[in-house]
């Protein structure tokens, strides 16, 4: 938004809201009836432009404060704006919140608020019968509705009678509501969002503080526009409280039982892998080193570690994909905590690297926030397509490492797994995310400092070897007995200068070596490394009688523990294991797929899990898989994991 | 903030020290283990300029401190010899502490180079050794970081990042050894190597028109340029020791002959008679005169520039005397007659190649302000703090 333009001297603010004062804030009981709610999943949906993601953040932030248990879905399209009212312009947050533990950002909305015929469109195919639609109105004239091929204005062609549907002028209030602000329509229709975030926040009793506070902080170089903003989100809650048309606004409790007592906050996947980062530096007091290239979904890791120089993070945006992992390889060769993040076609540009790091036994975390492929593929859209090539996707044998968080708020501690597995066996690891970890959010207890995992690791400083001479010297490739670690000596120390490279070396001393009896040794001495990283062993839910094991790895865990739930409601046995490892798999995870007569695997993917599963323990692994771009919905998922335990 | 005086070396670090104490640990300046950094660019260290944050050496070195002991692996008769020699030579001059030397190589013949230096050295992959560099120098300033690279390894399959480490002017040395031919492939033409090469790939002759290796560097903003000749080392040292005290990165490109791929390729620069007429020798400050001597004693051969185009020619001094000569100046701000002087040389016969320090300016060196970034930002936000930052701002709490 901008001020009024030169030349239209605008009033002087007001001080007070135009509409109504402040509204009360939650809790304080609206004259109209209350219900109340165990959950309720909301959808907002406008144009690339309308600010959907901010108003779901917002309502997410209320929600978050007030105590609900949450999850949530950003859905938007690769275009920055896309052509305005059309379908591929259309952006979506949808917010599920409950008064218990929920594992989803939910299937279907219980309310879908549309601010243009566009954005009814493309998400009415996805409302149940009886749910609430919030239209905006003013969009609803010929030209939009033709744009997206409404013949009739579905808001009176009785296309939408399944629902319950509140027409809202959204527009012509929040213009109604600032126009003593001196801005242009152009200007004061731009908080026709916070409007709606205001209906939306009376309707659900969600406490207005927050945004208020947020509006002032954002615009408060502008304060004229913080104080329109805010004027239109309250105007927004008032309207739901003195209109006719709203009768009930609802309550959903705090989900107290859901949560451990503690200190919460809301959190994205990125977010939290970012401070993963930070803390496994400071956890291993090596400085961060962050090689990167701009790339969707993976960037906000980028801008979050940059802001975060305090923690001397280096930060370094590099000129490809490429520069980005080689200069972090680089630093790693220096001593420092190294890291490359990315997506898919990035992991593509960096392989040959990574086959170098593998040769060269330096630790280097590569994060890999998987989005929808191949080639450019759905830049925006999730996706676990990347497992195969985060397995296998070098030359030679180059066995790496792989950790897979499994919701938003765990991306924290698998980024201090990943810098761990590093720093212990100077390998490089791979993070696997994805676009739906990355840009949802949940609670999370913010953890004790004082318990996070000590991860510091000792320099060699002095030599390691004694020759048939009896003289000591320096072996870079002398492992240690246990982890098959070799010695990570930094330049700058005296006494160990030593060369390394990608060529085979002879093993202990690291010298260039063509032997082929040494290669099959360091070949599989490598792979003997990585497979005898020790991980922790997965855990299976059981609750007893289950015949049927439902496996799934990385963000899938949330959709796959909601099907199962729904499930055993059912009175289906079934029991759930997720894979925190990938590579190597848990010690005890063959024992586990055999004390089961059939597994099943969903998976965003055609199937890559299933695949290494079969070809390691040789089972019939069932796998069911999706590849839209979009988390699996627990009532699908559960259809199908029934089909699957009875086919 | 003080300016570095013995600055503590990781070596001195005990056994058991935590990590941070040995490596650059936050990026602070004055932290446990490193030297103390000033952000006052080239004026630190009292005239040693960035070279002060590399710890000295404690005693006397010799070449031979810096060989190891493998065995050189190199064609016999290859111009690589000559200047790893040149290189091990120079190195005691300069007389930096060996463990805070780093050599980074790509791939080809000459990218062998670091297993020969008895410093801390990295062999890596094809093109990617100035990326590579980039993130050892950036992130370790006490380290002196030299890239060994060749015509195909730095401006074929690496090109992208030679450029920008050059427009970053991150502080390395990169040495690019142009034999203007693939040799560890067997003889294919390279990005250097002149028009309807005839080769293993080209048997009716290349047909791409090959980088002019200092041209292109200074198109992407190098601050120091230079070349010199692989069998001429007094002039090979001449120009590493220009370099070596250049803050920011300095591009040398070195001459090198491929005895067996493409043997002789620079003869015309190596043969006394014919090096007479062909090479220019470059000195800051003196007037660019070469050839047979005049009556001065400086050469009959000078180079001016042309009223009506703006480009530089050759004069011969007798007939067109000396004041239009140009006086070298590879200080000049605008690289506008360094890069005249690039273009210089005829392609083909190579004569009026000039060689020496085309450009050393000084500019503000990435490292320098990544690491002046990160003390700004403990100045104004105090030094990170975990739990606050896990925190944030936006919480509640769960009692029950």
């Amino acid at each position: 938004m901008s001020p009024a333009a030169p030349g239209h001297p605008a009033p002087a603010p007001a001080t007070e809201p135009t509409v109504g004062a402040a509204p009360s804030t939650a809790g304080s009981p609206p004259e109209k009836a209350t219900e109340t709610l165990h959950r309720v999943i909301i959808r907002f949906a406008g144009d690339s432009g309308d600010g959907m993601q901010l108003t779901g953040d917002r309502f997410t932030s209320e929600t978050a404060s007030f105590g609900n248990d949450l999850s949530t879905l950003p859905n938007f399209p690769a275009e920055i704006r896309a052509p305005a009212g059309t379908l591929p312009g259309v952006s979506s947050f949808q917010l599920h919140f409950a008064d218990h533990d929920i594992l989803t950002p939910g299937d279907a909305p219980d309310v879908l608020v549309a601010m243009n015929p566009a954005a009814l469109k493309a998400n009415v195919g996805d409302l149940p019968a009886g749910a609430v639609l919030i239209v905006n109105t003013d969009e609803f004239t010929k030209r939009p509705m033709a744009k997206v091929g409404y013949a009739t204005s579905p808001l009176e062609d009785g296309s939408l009678e399944a629902f319950q549907v509140h027409g809202v002028p959204l527009t012509t209030l929040t213009v109604e509501a600032l126009k003593e602000f001196g801005l242009s329509r152009k200007e004061a229709e731009r908080s026709k969002n916070m409007f709606a975030l205001g209906l939306l926040s009376w309707m659900y009793h969600r406490p207005t503080e927050g945004t208020e506070a947020y509006l002032r902080k954002k615009f408060a170089k502008k304060p004229q526009l913080a104080q329109a903003n805010v004027t239109a989100f309250r105007a927004g809650w008032n309207f739901g409280e003195t209109t006719e048309d709203f009768a009930v606004s609802y309550e959903v409790a705090p989900a107290s039982s859901a949560f451990q007592a503690g200190v919460y906050r809301n959190i994205s996947g990125n977010l939290a892998l970012a401070y993963g980062l930070v803390a496994a530096s400071v956890q291993a007091e090596l400085p961060l080193f962050l090689g990167s290239y701009p790339i969707t979904p993976a960037s906000d890791i980028l801008h979050e570690l940059s802001r975060h120089k305090n923690f001397g993070v280096r930060s370094f945006q590099a000129e490809d994909e490429i520069a980005g992992i080689g200069a972090a390889l680089g630093a790693a060769f220096g001593g420092s905590l190294a890291v490359t993040t990315t997506s898919g076609p990035g992991v593509a540009l960096k392989s040959e690297t990574i086959g170098l790091a593998v040769s060269l036994e330096l630790p280097l975390v590569v994060v890999d926030i998987q989005r929808g492929g191949p080639s450019t593929g759905l830049p925006t859209k999730t996706e676990q397509a990347d497992l195969l090539q985060a397995m296998y996707g070098r030359n030679g044998e180059a066995p790496v490492p792989i950790v897979a968080p499994s919701t938003p708020a765990d991306c924290f501690d698998a980024a201090l797994e990943a810098a761990r597995i590093a720093l212990v066996y100077r390998t490089p690891v791979f993070l696997l995310s994805d676009g739906y970890l990355a840009n949802g959010s949940e609670p999370w207890r913010v953890p004790d400092v004082e318990g996070l995992p000590d991860l510091r690791v000792r320099f060699a400083s002095g030599p390691n070897h004694e020759l048939a001479d009896g003289s000591r010297v320096f072996w870079p490739y002398k492992r240690d007995a246990v982890t098959f670690a070799r010695p990570w000596a930094v330049p700058g120390t005296a006494g160990l200068e030593h060369r390394i490279g990608g060529i085979e070396k002879q093993d202990g001393s690291g010298n260039i070596s063509y032997d082929p009896a040494n290669h099959e040794l360091m070949v599989r001495t490598r792979q003997a490394k990585i497979d005898g990283v020790v991980v922790e062993d997965v855990r299976v839910d059981d609750p007893g009688g289950a015949r049927v094991l439902v496996l799934g790895w990385g963000s899938t865990y949330g959709p796959i523990a909601a099907a199962v739930r729904r499930l055993r409601g059912e009175g289906v046995a079934l029991a759930q294991a997720h894979l925190r490892h990938l590579n190597p798999f848990p010690a005890n995870l063959g024992e586990v797929l055999a004390s089961y007569e059939r597994v099943v695997i969903p998976e965003m993917n055609l199937g890559q899990l299933a695949t290494l599963i079969r070809a390691k323990y040789a089972i019939d692994a069932r796998s069911h898989t999706q590849v839209n771009g979009m988390p699996f919905k627990a009532e699908e998922l559960a259809n199908a994991l029934k089909e699957a335990i009875n086919a | 903030m003080p300016n570095p005086t013995t600055p503590q070396t990781p070596t001195t670090t005990p056994e058991t020290s935590t990590p941070a104490a040995a490596a650059s640990s936050a990026g602070t300046s004055g932290a446990a283990g490193m030297p103390a950094v000033s952000p006052a660019g080239s004026s630190e260290g009292g005239g040693r300029g960035l070279l002060s944050l590399v710890p000295r050496a404690e005693g006397k070195q010799s070449m031979k401190d810096f060989k190891s002991d493998q065995e050189v692996r190199w064609c016999p008769g290859c111009g690589d010899y000559a200047v790893l020699a040149a290189v091990q030579g120079f190195m005691p001059e300069l007389g930096l502490a060996r463990e805070n030397i780093v050599f980074v190589s790509g791939i080809g013949c000459s990218s062998r180079f670091p297993y020969y230096m008895n410093t801390y050295g990295m062999h890596s992959i094809h093109g990617r050794a100035p990326a590579i560099a980039t993130g050892l120098a950036t992130s370790r300033r006490d380290l002196s970081v030299w890239v060994v690279t060749g015509d195909g390894d730095a401006l074929s399959i690496g090109g992208n990042h030679l450029i920008h480490a050059l427009r970053r002017n991150v502080n390395l040395k990169i040495l690019l050894f142009n034999n203007r031919i693939y040799g560890l492939t067997k003889g294919q033409y390279s990005p250097t190597s002149e028009v309807g090469k005839i080769t293993k790939s080209t048997p009716m002759g290349s047909l791409d028109a090959p980088f002019n290796p200092l041209s292109l560097a200074l198109g992407a903003e190098a601050s120091f340029v230079a070349r010199t000749v692989d069998s001429d080392r007094q002039h090979l040292t001449s120009v590493l020791r220009a370099a070596a005290a250049h803050p920011g990165t300095a591009l040398v490109e070195i001459y090198q002959n491929c005895n067996i791929f493409n043997d002789g390729a620079f003869e015309v620069l190596k043969d006394k008679d014919r090096a007479l007429e062909a090479v220019i020798r470059l000195e800051h400050g003196q007037p660019i005169r070469f050839g047979a001597p005049a009556e001065d004693g400086l050469g009959s051969k000078g180079v001016v520039r042309d009223q009506a185009s703006g480009d530089l020619r050759v004069v011969d001094v007798r007939e067109e005397g000396t004041d239009g000569v140009l006086v070298h100046d590879a200080r000049a701000a605008s690289p506008t007659t360094a890069f005249a002087l690039t273009r210089l040389a005829d392609a083909d016969t190579l004569h009026h190649t000039p060689i020496g320090v085309l450009r050393s300016v000084e500019r503000p060196v990435y490292d320098t302000l990544m690491s002046d970034q990160l003390d700004q930002a403990i100045e104004a936000q105090g030094k990170g703090d975990l739990a606050t930052l896990l925190a944030g701002n936006d919480t509640w709490t769960v009692t029950h």
